[in-house]
């Protein structure tokens, strides 16, 4: 199986080197990497999330957009496009997983319980092996985030899996050029610890409300003095800056929470500040479910083998997507990768179906639902015209164990593909798969022009 | 592929099952999912049950039982196509075509998609481990002394605890279950059925294994501090386990009064002798290597390897001293001293003809126990065949565990352990419908699906 799948996907790669030019930095919101001229995949099954299924299709991009899709017989390739032929192969939009902690992004230290100053982005190792077993798995766009310790851990940031070397080079940017991410917060049992953390569970939100009352504080001074010459600005506090970037909106709260109550809690929490939210993991989500979907919250959801673990994970269940999207909530599922392999991410999926979610839906939860969540729908997420061209090429059907992971595409250029065999040493391990990724001369270049 | 053969199984079914139905129409028609009680409520408080309420049998006494399937996978040959399986009083009394016998029309009829023999866990933590991994509920590790043979798993085993019947319902029928690979030498290991109210009902062999462990978790804190001191430890302990063994014979011989008994020498005796197989957890290679030479070194012992994550770099000498090896989960976590493992191993071990079984393994965290079919399944993924994939929890494990004479295939005489599903078991989304022990139904299913 794996030789004739390495053989087909031989055929269909392009000519070596070709897909090689230099990554560049970023100036958002203008395209990332030098054009990549224009390509069409013929023949394959389009999955566009946004829209239904298509059998036989042809997708365009172009300069790493993506410029047109349809059957196959409405539209016509460019004249000048390199074609591919993608018959016997499935497209989906490259998968978004909204918690990761692929390369080491941790965030805060053992100092405290609230850190919101730290941040991923300085942490992250984009050279890791992990990151590469995540383009491995599809995976085109991460939510790298600190781990649960902590009741706010530190600044997430969203990593587009392009193939260099920086992290500079990886993250989505805001409008003003800052580095996109949301911010990690915990509640229940993982971030109660001896002092300064909290003890128990209303000790964690009486620490976490005070410190945005403080940030709403910190917000008025700021505005105050912008209004009024005569009124000196705050000194600057990172900390503040952060949480006034939740308190606006800028910034999505992304929320640890397992047990039913605690999920409460943060609806409470989210209500009282404004802040945008994520529930994620929500093991217990599907005891609230009702509670959720009216708050209008959206959920990221883990899927994992086995309940248990911990107590807060007791209850923890295949059905909690189905129950959840029953129940009017929007949900996307994660890896939470080294909990689950991101090489296994599209199983993710299949075990929410296994718990009786419709397969329309998994797969948007592993897309176009987690591109939401992310605030980054209108870039990603979906097959659709205009969009980042970001794939993943599959052997077969998504929610198949016996399906394999061809070729991962972000913005036009291809940055996984199992055919080449130092890709395939992170797809499926073997000796030297925990070595981080060496880069080829292409990146070494793009550092020196810097 | 399984699933090609069971789409065209449906089809064949579709054209000439009719002749099996029109004998048995009355039971036919009450099919299994009939018996399924419906999904959890929503409402319900908590899923862990305080008292299991499929801890006992559906009722189905004698286990008596005609199971049919569209597909039956027997794991001693190839696949049977409307297949059958008659059970009388828990064993197997005929397995092949359906249509090829006149089939008993006494009997409680089971039917699926699917049916394999009931799936054995080669290694598990699974009833010393508990769901909640609370000190309340983790027996399967005792930090207390770097090396405990003597802790037996049977004093440990809770028969009830809910991740033996949460193993269950995934048609997982024996466990090879006990201490985890966290200490130098662990403890024991025993094999049980996932069914019984106490561990006498469960237990198939009280005292399995010693488990030993050459990894990173039994370094440390009052263990041996590295790899190298790990084996002198390891080897100190079974030569004074020689030793004790020689002066009790030394004692017997000459009719003297034998020497104080000692539980440790005497379970290490015991492993020297090769009534209880060591085995060794090692994923480097190095560690591999040391475990071919301590079987060389204590030849009278049975040596079996688990883990094995760099098993691909040292196959022919682990083959050429017969070590069998129980493979770690394919999906395990890749990074330590397991950094080199690969989705692959199974594939490529079985292509170069090793005979290995695939286990759960222990985890420290979430999940807290893993699943030993989908651990089977991401390997049959990954270009291990599935029917060897199958086998790899089923007859291979209870050959390594030397109970393939009663479980692990579907054959005449053997104990009627069957999994029921309504598709390509290895399939992600296909789901486990049914659990049967020694002829009785003890599983009804997944609880989400």
């Amino acid at each position: 199986m794996l030789s004739a799948a390495l053989f087909v996907s031989l055929a269909f790669s392009f000519a070596p080197g070709e897909e090689l030019a230099p990554p560049g930095l970023a100036p958002a919101p203008a395209p990332l990497q030098e054009p990549t001229g224009t390509i069409a995949f013929v023949g394959a099954r389009l999955v566009p999330i946004s829209g239904p299924e298509i059998e036989s299709g042809t997708l365009v991009i172009t300069d790493g957009r993506i410029a047109a899709i349809g059957p196959a017989g409405d539209v016509s390739v460019p004249e000048g496009a390199r074609t591919l032929d993608a018959s016997g192969r499935t497209i989906l939009p490259g998968l978004v997983c909204t918690h990761s902690h692929v390369g080491g992004p941790w965030g805060a230290d053992a100092s405290g319980p609230i850190q919101p100053e730290v941040r991923s982005l300085d942490s992250v190792d984009v050279r890791a092996a992990s990151v590469h077993r995540a383009r491995a798995g599809g995976l085109t766009t991460i939510n790298a985030m600190p781990g649960s310790g902590h009741l706010i851990s530190g600044q997430t940031v969203y990593l587009k899996l392009r193939d260099a070397g920086s992290v500079e080079d990886l993250c989505y940017r805001f409008e003003d050029g800052s580095p996109m991410g949301g911010l990690k917060m915990a509640n229940g049992t993982n971030s109660q610890k001896a002092a300064p953390f909290p003890g128990t569970r209303a000790k964690s939100a009486a620490l976490v409300r005070e410190q945005y009352i403080a940030a709403q504080e910190y917000r008025d001074k700021v505005r105050r003095a912008a209004d009024d010459e005569d009124v000196d600005p705050p000194a600057r506090d990172l900390a503040l800056e952060a949480l006034v970037e939740v308190l606006e909106g800028k910034r999505i709260v992304h929320h640890h929470t397992h047990r039913h109550d605690d999920i409460v809690t943060v609806l409470r929490l989210a209500d009282e500040f404004g802040f945008r939210v994520v529930l994620h993991h929500v093991s217990e989500g599907w005891k609230v479910a009702d509670e959720i979907a009216a708050a209008g919250v959206p959920c990221s959801v883990i899927l994992v083998d086995s309940p248990g673990g911990k107590e807060e994970a007791r209850d923890l269940r295949f059905a909690t997507p189905k129950i959840l999207d029953a129940a009017g909530v929007r949900l996307s599922i994660h890896t939470d990768d080294y909990i689950t392999d991101s090489r296994l991410f599209l199983r993710s999926g299949a075990l929410a179906v296994r718990g009786g979610l419709s397969r329309e839906k998994a797969l948007e939860a592993l897309t176009l639902e987690g591109a939401r969540q992310l605030d980054l729908a209108d870039r990603i997420g979906s097959l659709e015209v205009g969009k980042d061209a970001d794939l993943c090429v599959l052997d077969g059907d998504p929610l198949s164990i016996y399906t394999r992971v061809l070729e991962t595409w972000v913005e036009g250029r291809r940055v996984f593909d199992l055919s080449d065999p130092e890709d395939a040493l992170y797809a499926e391990g073997g000796r030297g798969a925990g070595d981080a990724r060496v880069f080829t001369d292409c990146c070494a270049n793009v550092a020196g022009a810097r | 592929m399984l699933v090609s053969s069971i789409l065209s199984t449906v089809l064949l079914l579709a054209a000439a099952a009719p002749a099996a139905q029109t004998q048995l129409p009355a039971e036919l028609s009450a099919l299994l999912l009939v018996e399924l009680p419906a999904l959890l409520p929503v409402e319900l408080p908590a899923l862990l049950p305080v008292e299991l309420p499929a801890l006992l049998p559906v009722e189905l006494p004698n286990g008596d039982l005609l199971v049919l399937a569209d597909l039956l996978h027997t794991s001693a040959g190839p696949p049977i196509e409307a297949g059958a399986v008659v059970v009388r009083a828990g064993k197997i009394e005929y397995v092949g075509a359906a249509d090829a016998i006149q089939l008993p029309d006494d009997l409680k009829v089971l039917r699926a998609a699917v049916v394999t023999p009931g799936l054995v866990d080669a290694h598990s933590c699974a009833g010393l481990a508990g769901w909640l991994n609370t000190p309340a509920d983790q027996d399967e590790r005792d930090d207390t002394g770097p090396m405990q043979p003597e802790l037996r798993a049977l004093d440990a085993y809770n028969a009830r605890e809910p991740l033996v019947a949460y193993l269950r319902e995934f048609g997982i029928t024996t466990l090879h279950t006990g201490h985890a690979p966290t200490a130098l030498i662990a403890g024991q290991t025993m094999v049980v059925k996932t069914r019984g109210r106490t561990v006498a009902e469960a237990a198939l062999v009280p005292e399995a294994m010693v488990v030993a462990s050459l990894t990173e978790a039994a370094r440390g804190e009052g263990g041996p501090g590295t790899p190298a001191k790990s084996v002198a430890m390891l080897r100190g302990e079974l030569l004074a386990a020689q030793d004790h063994a020689n002066a009790v014979q030394r004692a017997a011989d000459a009719g003297d009064p034998p020497p104080a008994r000692d539980l440790r020498k005497e379970t290490l005796g015991r492993v020297l002798s090769g009534e209880l197989p060591l085995m060794i957890t090692a994923h480097r290679q190095r560690d591999i290597e040391s475990v071919v030479r301590l079987a060389a070194e204590f030849e009278g012992a049975r040596f079996v390897l688990d883990g094995a994550a760099e098993i691909l770099d040292v196959i022919e000498p682990v083959r050429a001293a017969g070590i069998p090896i129980v493979l770690h989960p394919t999906m395990y976590r890749a990074g330590g001293e397991t950094e080199n493992l690969g989705f692959t191993t199974a594939a490529k071990l079985h292509a170069a003809g090793v005979p290995f079984s695939i286990q759960s393994g222990y985890e420290a965290y979430v999940p807290r126990t893993r699943v030993v079919l989908f651990e089977a399944a991401a390997a049959a993924g990954r270009g291990l065949p599935p029917e060897a994939a199958l086998t790899a929890i089923t007859i291979e494990p209870a050959r390594m565990l030397g109970l393939d004479a009663r479980i692990g295939s579907l054959e005449v005489g053997k104990d009627a352990d069957l999994a029921l599903f309504d598709g390509d078991p290895f399939e992600t989304t296909s789901h486990c419908i049914g659990t049967v022990i020694d002829g009785l139904l003890v599983a009804t299913g997944e609880r989400d699906r």
